[in-house]
């Protein structure tokens, strides 16, 4: 079907049935639909049952109530990779976020030179692999012989023991989240930071108010619904985190950088307790969801 | 640039020329080097991971850990591709991962493009329901769907029975009927002006042939840059080809990462191989780049 029509495009050598007007909306929606209820809306609802079930001794899987979700509650392994996720999470987020504002503040600065080879240089971590990007860190940031330690080492600092020591650990997944996600947000401040017609700053400068006034009183108001947009989305990577955990820190010493995401990778697909793993999958679910609508209600009411 | 500023400013009147960048002329003079320096100094920090994988691709294991740090290109490139495909099989890798992100690329567009012109250009029955359940989908991470999606694809308790681990469909199939696409697509065919549709129905086609010639070539723009955000996701995907056990580019680095000696310059080649090809599309496209980025924050 995918072929005929690129054939027919100027003379149809030979027509396909000709789809009218009544039937073809669900024509157009029937592969899209199938593979949308194979490969999601099945795994979604098996994966909510599972959550409720356990192997029993014959390998079986037998549902046992709640007890998963007691044994997650218990779960400090869980817990930890909670408290080191949102841990990233607070002091990441805000730092990137801030970042990403005040550059593009400076890219859309009136007489500003060479803004779009700027914006593209910022933009360029976020299209590269994150696979990539993390054995880049892990080399740049070597204990021994890294590149970083050896810069630090000229003013007097150091050596850093990147891998080893559970604070300068999580120092690192932090900055290398924030080299590769700073300038997409940028990007995204710098479109909607274009969308704010020039005149409301004159009319403010002519009222007198300086740069930093018109920055808090002006553009942070309009911006606030990217603002949250952004915030919400970079929550919700942080909360899923795998890549950087399980290539550039590999959980860290004694599980420092462990995130949620890389401990849902180690018991499904290390330990292949499939059950738990669904437990906790639903775990991160009503976690995102919460955090998702509290940010929303902040978001709303400070206007 | 200054010189060039201070041209300009006196033919402008004094509170435009100023309302960004300070009350005093002296003051913005300083303000604006400081942003260049700010801006420059990001940039930096922006390439130089990019440089240094660059060179270390050239170097040897040691040669990448050396101090003091060795920034020029070094002559090891060749052999070290030359043992990425004798140890890891990187052609494989390579070959794989330009096959799944093609084949993602077409396929998924093809179904997003379809239905969302369908949700937005036809009245049909349990079409709201249908997209409702679409969007809340958006709403639901990822990591739900792991553990039954690796079930599908091992014969143990599957109820398709199914065998795809390490599969190139283990890899494409799960992910192309995007919510995300889907919804893009319907968004930005709803401006379509029906009067062109139906222009497109008055020879007598069938509603596929007025898709194919009407609808596809207006919406190039947004495919365009749907089709390379896509690509650019799949070409970088790591957690679902490892889980799904297929080799491609970044999971062959991850096992370069995970043998007891790592070869430095080796991974870095690798590492350079997975980023390039990207970087040369991005470099092409930055337009569509960048609005295929921007699509989701815009309109979602």
């Amino acid at each position: 079907m995918a072929r005929s029509p690129a054939i027919t495009a100027n003379k149809p050598r030979f027509s396909l049935p000709r789809l009218s007007r009544k039937l073809a909306p669900y024509v157009f929606i029937a592969p899209a639909v199938i593979l949308f209820l194979v490969f999601m809306v099945y795994p979604i609802i098996y994966s909510f049952i599972l959550s409720f079930q356990t192997q029993n001794d014959n390998g079986d899987l037998v549902f046992n109530g709640l007890a998963n979700y007691q044994r997650l509650l218990g779960d400090s392994k869980f817990f930890q990779a909670l408290g080191n996720t949102i841990l990233i999470l607070v002091v990441q987020v805000p730092i990137q976020l801030s970042l990403a504002m005040l550059l593009a503040v400076f890219l859309n600065s009136k007489f500003l030179r060479w803004r779009g080879f700027f914006r593209a240089v910022y933009f360029l971590p976020a299209i590269t692999a994150l696979a990539a990007v993390s054995i880049v860190f892990l080399i740049l940031f070597q204990d021994n012989n890294g590149f970083v330690n050896y810069v630090l080492s000229l003013v007097g600092i150091g050596p850093i023991s990147w891998s080893r020591d559970p604070f300068w650990n999580q120092v690192l997944i932090i900055l290398a989240i924030t080299w590769r996600w700073t300038g997409y947000n940028m990007v995204i401040y710098l479109s909607g930071l274009q969308g704010i017609p020039g005149d409301i700053y004159e009319s403010a400068a002519v009222d007198g108010a300086s740069p930093t006034t018109q920055f808090f009183r002006l553009t942070l108001p309009l911006m606030r619904p990217i603002i949250l947009f952004t915030t919400i989305f970079s929550t919700i990577g942080t909360l899923q985190l795998f890549d950087e955990s399980y290539l550039l820190t590999r959980g860290g010493p004694s599980d420092a950088t462990l995130t949620v995401g890389a401990y849902l990778y180690r018991v499904a697909f290390q330990r292949a307790d499939f059950p738990y793993a669904s437990t906790i999958a639903y775990g991160l679910l009503v976690l995102i969801l919460v955090l998702s609508i509290i940010q929303l209600r902040i978001g709303d009411r400070e206007v | 640039m200054i010189s060039q500023q201070q041209k300009v400013s006196p033919a402008i009147p004094a509170n435009r020329a100023q309302s960004y960048i300070g009350e005093h002329s002296l003051r913005s003079r300083a303000g604006h080097i400081v942003k260049y320096l700010i801006l420059a100094i990001g940039s930096i920090i922006s390439l130089f991971p990019f440089y240094f994988m660059f060179i270390a691709a050239t170097h040897t294991s040691g040669e990448v850990l050396r101090t003091p740090p060795n920034l020029l290109p070094g002559g090891n490139l060749f052999d070290n591709i030359s043992k990425l495909v004798k140890d890891v099989s990187f052609d494989q890798a390579i070959y794989n991962s330009i096959l799944i992100a093609v084949i993602f690329t077409v396929a998924s567009m093809s179904v997003s493009a379809l239905a969302g012109f369908a949700f937005a250009k036809y009245k049909f029955k349990g079409s709201n329901l249908i997209f409702g359940v679409f969007l809340l989908t958006l709403m639901i991470p990822a990591p739900v769907t792991y553990v039954p999606l690796f079930k599908l694809m091992t014969p143990e308790g599957n109820p398709f029975g199914l065998n795809w681990l390490g599969t190139l469909q283990a890899v494409i199939l799960p992910g192309l009927a995007s919510p995300f696409g889907i919804f893009l697509m319907r968004q930005s065919m709803r401006a379509l002006p029906d009067e062109l549709l139906d222009a497109g129905r008055i020879d007598g086609t069938g509603e596929f042939e007025m898709f194919w010639r009407i609808v596809i070539p207006v919406m190039r723009p947004t495919l365009a840059a749907l089709a390379i955000f896509t690509f650019m996701t799949q070409w970088n995907s790591f957690f679902w080809p490892l889980v799904a056990q297929v080799k491609t580019i970044p999971t062959a680095i991850s096992a370069l990462r995970g043998s007891s000696i790592i070869d430095y310059g080796g991974i870095m080649t690798g590492t350079s191989l997975s980023v390039l090809p990207i970087l040369l599309i991005f470099l092409l496209m930055q337009r569509e780049f960048i609005s295929g980025a921007l699509a989701g924050s815009v309109k979602g």
